[in-house]
């Protein structure tokens, strides 16, 4: 799809996209309580940091509700797009290009140049933007700001304000509400203030987000993070506990009943600030084939990628006398492959129909993986993986995917290529969770018989870029990995013939070539294989 | 081989070409002089009001045809040589034919309106008429106000169009309510007042008298019939219903009526040549279903029935249960059955209304027998098969209300009415019986 704004065939601009005069105040309160962050940033040096820190906080609160407000609340309830390819913030034009470079350069700066925005150097005390929040921090966990405090303030802050904004956008539909109370929710809980209280009990604690599972959260076993848990008495061990119980029970009992969606929509903060601040991109994502190829590349290259490292990981600081500790390198090494083998033997006894062609992506990764840990194995002694030492690997992860594709392509690109490239193409527990939802869930979305008009709205409004109206217009069944039940396609679709359901296993993956409509023989017919 | 050809790039020659090119391996080529890809018009509005782009609405990608040896020319037909089995062009080419596939739409109706042609009259069928509709009313600027002349799907639809970039429209409508030849009258005064709160100038029981021009030939003013008044506007919207698309026909041994018209086979009077969607009229009309149907529902079965008998399985066009559905600003409206806005002799209406005013719904059923004949429900979403199933079945009104809950299509969490819609019918048609 050509990057080129072409608003309108008009001379003239559409008078839609102009913004009303309590807009465009709104705007302005935002901005000035930005501006303050701006400023602290440049090293001005408030003299009340809580009341400024507030301040800030506030106006950008007050401003978002302020505009969210006076764009849905003087309109009847309905499906709001009006103007969305008309402005330039949505249809990537300068501002949203001004927007994503904002965005990326912060995240670029979040990640490799900290001190920029004031961080402390050992045993100094924080300065800039970063001392702005030492307040905030010092009264919820008792130690001063780091910039990840600062960021997971920011993050909040935009999940609740924009959380608020969707669910005035959508007030009249439940199912949006509900998921977004959810996210907003999870993210002020569990991604905030429950680490914070956490590290104020016990400081050797490694900051836990307790819904941030494996292997989307990549360093929960690794050497530090294990220890730390390993120390702080019964607690970090049930924390530990259920950070393993979480990937391998608790994740595949949900998604088998909900699909995938209970944790991408629902729970998930990255799930979260794309539902919620990244909304306004969603019809951004990249629709066409090719993307959807380059998608099961890229996102299940990750999955392999990140189970390598953790094995490599794990298996390094293990050690090899089975009489000190039970789990040595080689006891993890093959419960690692045996899990891997049992998980593969039985998609491909039971599943293999539904595969069809995918069968040999799975096969590829499989053969990778085991292949690894044999040469691990072999090379046992080292810390390498064939040449790669797993230090290495994990740095290299870290870079590329924990920062550069979740943090600056994943968010700083959202006015760009939509609010979902980091879950789509790049998080490896998205894959994961696709993967059951695909084979092995009670999850689909449904069509309404014959009555698409194959008008588009579900797959323009598809974050995932997923081609809902191929499906629909056949009267399909959505059954694809990538979908995350934000529930969007459904509610765009002005003929009513979309909506997700958990139902039986039995029939879900369907299709029909001639649509429910015609003669009842002419259907049986055609539709026999 | 044998080389099929197909007028028209829509719904029904599209779904045509694509079942032919699964059951065969003939030669395929799609003529148009709209656009060059098949695009969904029912989603032209979300164009102009900036919901989707163009390409959106195109549901196959460009490399699609390529890849599935469809043909595709850009070109408008001027004549039909039905002798040498031979279309002419304007542009002076031409091109053989071993079948011929009439799939050539609807143009907007006009009813000799002086000043029907006048710069600034538009319909609302075609990707030119949007272009159209685009240069004339790109804002409330330019266009200080629009004037729609027709109270149907289309003509809400415009309304809703020009609503969104804050054109004060006002809507002329014939009858004394929205669609309400078709809609019961519950349902159509619901939609009423549903346009008049997004600020549409609604006036009912009023007819269009004629359309005057300022001294360069555009659109001025309208004047009504019924008041003599005279409404500015620099933009008239006639959206008074479509009829079929066939005049480059006329004038070919090919029978036309008001469309082409075909037998239940979907075959014209002359062998190899057939016709389907808007543009064809069946010869007796199919139960209570029009002689042309302009519907895209309609043209899809057409098409998908067609492709049966070219490719040698011989095959009538027997539409199933009627269903349609529409959307009238935040209502959607779906049909399954026949509902009427009268009920027919021996039957009777249950009607339910919420009271927020945004949804109801109407069955029909024969009173003596208590047959469901048919539903129209707004503002709920509800389930396809499963009222073709008790159509089928031939289920009573009773059973339906009792089951009503099977039907529901609703998102999840969403609250259901199935309750007060069945208290109320007992209500209605069952206290009073005992």
């Amino acid at each position: 799809m050509s990057n080129k704004l072409n608003a309108s065939m008009s001379i003239a601009k559409p008078d839609s996209q102009a913004l009303t005069k309590i807009q465009k105040v709104a705007v302005a309160i935002g901005v000035i309580g930005l501006f303050i962050l701006v400023l602290a940033f440049f090293n001005v040096n408030f003299p009340n940091k809580p009341l400024f820190l507030t301040l800030s906080l506030i106006m950008m609160t007050v401003g978002t509700i302020i505009f969210a407000n006076n764009a849905y609340l003087t309109k009847p309830e309905g499906i709001k797009n009006d103007g969305i390819w008309f402005k330039s913030i949505s249809a990537r034009g300068i501002v949203g290009w001004a927007t994503g470079i904002a965005l990326t350069v912060f995240y670029i700066v979040l990640y490799f140049k900290a001190e920029w925005f004031g961080l402390a150097g050992k045993g100094e005390a924080n300065t800039g933007l970063i001392a702005l929040f030492d307040p905030l921090s010092q009264l919820l966990s008792g130690r001063p700001a780091s910039q990840w405090f600062v960021y997971g303030v920011l993050y909040t802050v935009a999940i609740l304000i924009f959380g608020y904004k969707f669910i005035l956008k959508y007030r009249h539909n439940k199912y949006e509400r509900i998921r977004t109370y959810s996210v907003m929710f999870f993210q002020l809980g569990f991604a905030f203030l429950i680490p914070e209280f956490m590290a104020r009990m016990n400081s050797n604690l490694p900051y836990y987000d307790l819904k941030s599972i494996w292997p989307l959260n990549y360093y929960i076993f690794e050497e530090w993070s294990v220890k730390g848990f390993l120390s702080s008495g019964t607690l970090g061990l049930m924390l530990l506990l259920f950070g393993i119980a979480s990937i391998f029970i608790i994740t595949p009992i949900l998604t088998y009943k909900y699909g995938k969606r209970w944790y991408c929509s629902w729970v998930c903060g990255c799930g979260g600030l794309a539902e919620t601040a990244g909304d306004p991109f969603r019809h951004l994502s990249d629709k066409s084939q090719v993307a959807w190829k380059v998608e099961r590349w890229v996102v299940h290259s990750v999955v392999v990628f990140v189970t390598l490292m953790t094995t490599a990981v794990v298996y390094s600081y293990l050690g090899t006398d089975s009489s000190k500790y039970w789990l040595t390198k080689d006891v993890f090494l093959i419960g690692v492959a045996g899990l891997l083998t049992l998980v593969f033997a039985l998609v491909m006894i039971f599943k293999r129909q539904e595969l069809a062609k995918d069968a040999k992506y799975g096969a590829i990764g499989y053969f990778v993986i085991i292949m690894a840990l044999i040469g691990m194995h072999y090379f046992s002694g080292t810390n390498d993986i064939f040449l790669f030492d797993a230090t290495t690997l994990k740095q290299s992860y870290g870079f590329l995917i924990g920062a550069i594709f979740s943090g600056v392509i994943g968010v700083g690109f959202y006015p760009i290529f939509g609010n979902r490239v980091w879950c789509r193409f790049g998080c490896p527990m998205a894959a994961v969770l696709g993967f059951q939802q695909r084979l092995f869930s009670k999850f689909r979305i449904t069509t309404n018989g014959g009555q698409c008009i194959s008008c588009g709205n579900c797959s323009t409004y598809c974050e995932m870029g997923i081609d809902v109206r191929a499906y629909a217009q056949k009267g399909e069944n959505i059954v694809r990995s990538s979908c995350v039940g934000c529930g969007i396609c459904s509610a765009v679709c002005p003929r009513g013939v979309l909506t997700l359901e958990n139902d039986s296993l039995k029939g879900r993956i369907n299709s029909n070539e001639i649509l429910l409509g015609n003669d009842v023989d002419l259907m049986d017919l055609v539709n026999q294989k | 081989m044998e080389h099929i050809v197909i007028i028209g790039n829509g719904i029904s020659g599209v779904t045509a070409a694509r079942h032919i090119r699964k059951l065969s391996d003939k030669k395929i080529t799609i003529i148009s002089a709209e656009t060059e890809y098949f695009f969904s018009r029912t989603a032209l509005m979300y164009i102009y009001m900036g919901h989707m782009k163009y390409e959106h609405t195109k549901p196959y990608e460009d490399w699609f045809w390529k890849k599935n040896r469809i043909d595709l020319k850009f070109g408008f037909v001027n004549s039909i040589e039905t002798k040498n089995q031979t279309l002419h062009f304007e542009d002076g080419n031409t091109l053989k034919y071993d079948k011929l596939i009439i799939a050539t739409g609807s143009k907007s109706n006009k009813f000799g309106w002086p000043g029907q042609d006048l710069d600034g009259v538009i319909g609302l069928y075609s990707k030119q008429d949007l272009d159209a509709l685009e240069a004339l009313a790109p804002n409330k600027e330019v266009c200080k106000r629009a004037v729609i002349v027709g109270g149907g799907l289309i003509g809400i639809e415009l309304a809703e169009m020009l609503n969104t970039r804050n054109i004060p429209v006002t809507f002329l409508v014939r009858e004394t309510g929205f669609w309400n030849p078709v809609l019961p009258k519950g349902e159509s005064e619901m939609i009423n007042r549903h346009i008049i709160k997004h600020h549409i100038d609604l006036r009912l029981d009023i007819n269009l008298k004629e359309i005057h021009a300022d001294e360069n030939g555009r659109v001025k003013a309208v004047v009504i019939e019924d008041t003599g008044e005279m409404i500015p506007c620099n933009l008239v919207g006639l959206t008074a219903g479509v009829t079929p698309n066939i005049d480059f026909i006329k004038a070919s041994v090919i029978e036309t009526d008001k469309g082409v018209l075909v037998n239940r086979f979907l075959e014209t009077n002359i062998e190899h040549i057939y016709a389907i969607g808007d543009c064809a009229q069946q010869r007796e009309a199919i139960g209570n279903r029009r002689p042309v149907e302009s519907v895209w529902y309609t043209g899809r079965m057409m098409g998908e029935t067609l492709a049966q008998t070219i490719c040698g399985n011989k095959m009538a066009y027997k539409p199933g249960h009627w269903f349609n559905s529409a959307k009238f600003f935040d209502i959607e409206y779906q049909t399954y059955g026949w509902v009427f806005a009268t009920p027919k002799e021996g039957n009777a209406h249950f009607h339910w209304k919420h009271p927020d005013d945004t949804k109801c719904i109407t069955i029909e059923f024969e009173k003596d027998s208590n047959l469901f004949l048919g539903i129209n429900t707004f503002g709920i979403r509800m389930k396809h098969e499963v009222f073709d199933r008790w159509l089928t079945e031939e289920r009573s009104a009773d059973y339906v209300m009792e089951h009503l809950k099977e039907a529901n299509f609703e998102t999840e969490f969403y609250k259901t009415f199935e309750k007060d819609i069945q208290t109320n019918y007992l209500k209605q048609f069952k206290m009073a019986q005992l």
